[in-house]
């Protein structure tokens, strides 16, 4: 039956051709970003803060924008660490394979699926409710909402192929419960715990809806939990509806140094889940 | 004395992966082997620890949707729900807040995103999954994780500066010349700024995702199968049609509620493109306003305006109960057929 496999083939070629320009398509996307960013981007503009005549193309940078979004998200990976760390060990230790593991699993798969919006709809109600202003711990405690599943799913995949006599032989050795969740098992999880972090902090980093909601903007390098931050996404969607040639330039370059923190934050999670995986006891 | 402290252990009443009870780790009060009193307390304090972050973990979400409800309370207690729901009119200066024209664009634009992103997605998982070397496999994966990645922004600059006035120079003149029978009022914003672009830009958006958890769907389905298929003398492509796609197809249209969920909430890049304009669409050249394009560029004046926060807050009620919809039900069917396939 030649016409079997003529029909084969022409669906190979013909899923082959969809396949590069879906991915033609997508690179065209990051490669049209580098084009438009490369030129604008100097050296002024990654370190110094807007001068005053910024916004009609006088002098000045980014620099409070990148610190402000670098600040806002490490600070808010820390909160998210704190709680979800401890929670993700709870999860595969003392509550393995109980029904109230499976419960706060299904309970961050749908915080996961919560849009960024509306997270950030809720940590304004909250600021509006508690009389706070727009500021950095806001923009920290609402976007550690969107890692939190991130950090707990990381850590949580990696505990699962933990074999369960690593554990048994911790606690025969006369170890108690916490000691083997702290010593033994989370040593187990920490490549999950770094690929996590990473992706965290990239998905953090990247956020625009919830931050515009929660931590205002600012041209001042931010210098207490109680100041307004910028961040980059915001000064990208601001500049770009400046009627001043030079600052919608300037919008092509924040967003390329935007992209290459989160691709460069992605493909590290990448490498280093490849590189630390190797050690893990299964 | 040791005795006062329980371990922790006991406290979870917890079993092992396999159903079995824990076996006793507590050492007899008698015995040599007594933990020191100092170490059970750390334990349970290290548990209670645990437990607290894992309660804070779990409630959040309930915590989300309470406040959203409570906040939204004062314009429900003035105007039914349905009304709000329904009504076209958005006035708040006079006190109206009609949702329908929101929802119909956030429908609209999701719809033609989903449409758009999901036939060539689900055939370059079916390429990537049946018909790709390693090697491809491996680089396509983590450039899609890269893309799937990508801050919202960056699409929605590329979708202002490329995709906007391709659409108002080529593509509208295109549909207007070949389709014929365009809504008559639908020149009124020829710019580009409408449903088609936000649909456009949105499809991008979703590809990586639509791939990537589909490929993963697809590598479920267990090599027997396959070989069964092709050592019956089947194609490829038959044995793709008849018994890779067949077993996989509820994961593959989970795949596409998670693109649902995913696009439903995308705010900035759909923003920057849709034209927003608080009218129900009539067709994909007519402008919309997504409901987080509602919320986030009306944020700033809800002081001013009394039951104007009250009314974001039930738009993104309303969007949170949208999206979890649908990646609520896409989570449990992944959870059964990956559970079915693996055990």
């Amino acid at each position: 039956m030649i016409g079997r496999r003529a029909v084969d083939r022409v669906f190979r070629m013909g899923a082959m051709l969809v396949t590069a320009s879906v991915f033609g398509g997508l690179l065209s996307v990051v490669a049209w970003t580098a084009a438009k960013g490369l030129g604008t981007v100097t050296w002024c503009m990654l370190t110094q803060t807007p001068a005053w005549s910024y916004y009609l193309g006088g002098g000045g940078g980014i620099a409070n924008a990148i610190v402000g979004s670098a600040c806002l998200a490490a600070g808010a990976t820390l909160i998210a660490l704190a709680v979800g760390v401890p929670c993700a060990l709870y999860l595969g230790t003392y509550a393995r394979g109980s029904r109230l593991a499976e419960l706060v699993r299904a309970s961050l798969e749908t915080l996961w699926g919560v849009p960024s919006i509306v997270v950030g709809a809720f940590g304004f109600a909250l600021m509006v409710w508690l009389g706070l202003k727009p500021s950095l711990l806001v923009g920290m405690g609402t976007v550690a909402l969107l890692e939190l599943p991130v950090i707990v799913r990381s850590i949580d995949e990696v505990m699962r192929t933990v074999p369960s006599e690593l554990e048994e032989a911790s606690l025969a050795l006369g170890a108690t419960r916490a000691e083997t969740a702290t010593r033994v098992i989370a040593r187990q999880c920490m490549p999950g715990a770094v690929t996590g972090t990473l992706l965290a902090f990239g998905r953090g980093i990247g956020d625009a809806a919830a931050v515009m909601l929660t931590a205002g903007f600012t041209d001042a390098v931010p210098r207490s939990l109680t100041d307004p931050v910028a961040t980059l996404p915001l000064l990208v969607l601001y500049q770009l509806g400046s009627p001043v040639d030079q600052v919608r330039q300037r919008a092509y370059g924040a967003c390329l140094v935007l992209t290459l923190i989160v691709a460069a934050t992605s493909l590290a999670s990448r490498l280093v889940w490849l590189r630390l995986a190797r050690h893990v006891a299964r | 004395m040791t005795m006062a402290l329980p371990l922790a252990a006991d406290r979870a009443g917890d079993q092992y992966a396999d159903g079995s009870e824990p076996r006793s780790v507590a050492p007899t009060p008698t015995g040599g082997l007594a933990v020191p009193t100092i170490r059970r307390a750390r334990d349970l304090a290290i548990w209670f620890g645990m437990a607290a972050a894992c309660a804070i973990a779990g409630l959040l979400v309930v915590a989300v949707a309470l406040v959203l409800l409570v906040k939204a309370h004062p314009l429900l207690a003035r105007v039914p729900i349905s009304q709000v729901l329904l009504s076209d009119v958005w006035r708040p200066s006079g006190g109206q807040f009609g949702l329908r024209p929101f929802i119909w664009g956030t429908a609209w634009v999701t719809g033609l995103a989903v449409a758009l992103a999901a036939p060539p997605s689900l055939l370059a998982a079916v390429y990537l999954a049946e018909y790709a070397s390693p090697t491809v496999r491996a680089v396509t994966k983590s450039a899609l994780d890269v893309m799937a990645g990508l801050p919202s922004v960056t699409y929605g600059m590329w979708g202002l500066l490329v995709v906007v006035p391709f659409v108002g120079s080529v593509a509208i003149p295109f549909l207007a010349k070949h389709c014929g029978g365009l809504p008559a009022h639908s020149g009124r914003y020829a710019a580009g700024y409408c449903v088609l672009s936000g649909g456009l830009v949105l499809a991008t958006m979703l590809c990586p995702t639509i791939i990537s958890v589909s490929h993963e769907v697809l590598q479920t389905v267990s090599a027997h199968c396959r070989e069964a298929s092709l050592a019956l003398g089947a194609t490829r492509l038959e044995t793709v049609r008849s018994v890779v796609v067949r077993t996989a197809l509820p994961g593959l249209l989970a795949a596409i509620a998670l693109a649902v969920a995913r696009a439903l909430g995308e705010t900035i890049a759909v923003l920057l493109v849709v034209g927003n304009v608080p009218s129900v669409p009539r067709s994909v050249v007519d402008p919309a306003y997504p409901l987080p394009a509602l919320i986030a560029n009306n944020y700033g004046e809800v002081m001013s305006v009394p039951l104007y926060e009250s009314a974001l807050m039930l738009a993104a009620l309303v969007l949170l109960g949208l999206a979890l919809l649908f990646a609520v039900s896409a989570r449990i069917v992944l959870l059964c057929t990956t559970r079915r396939v693996a055990g």
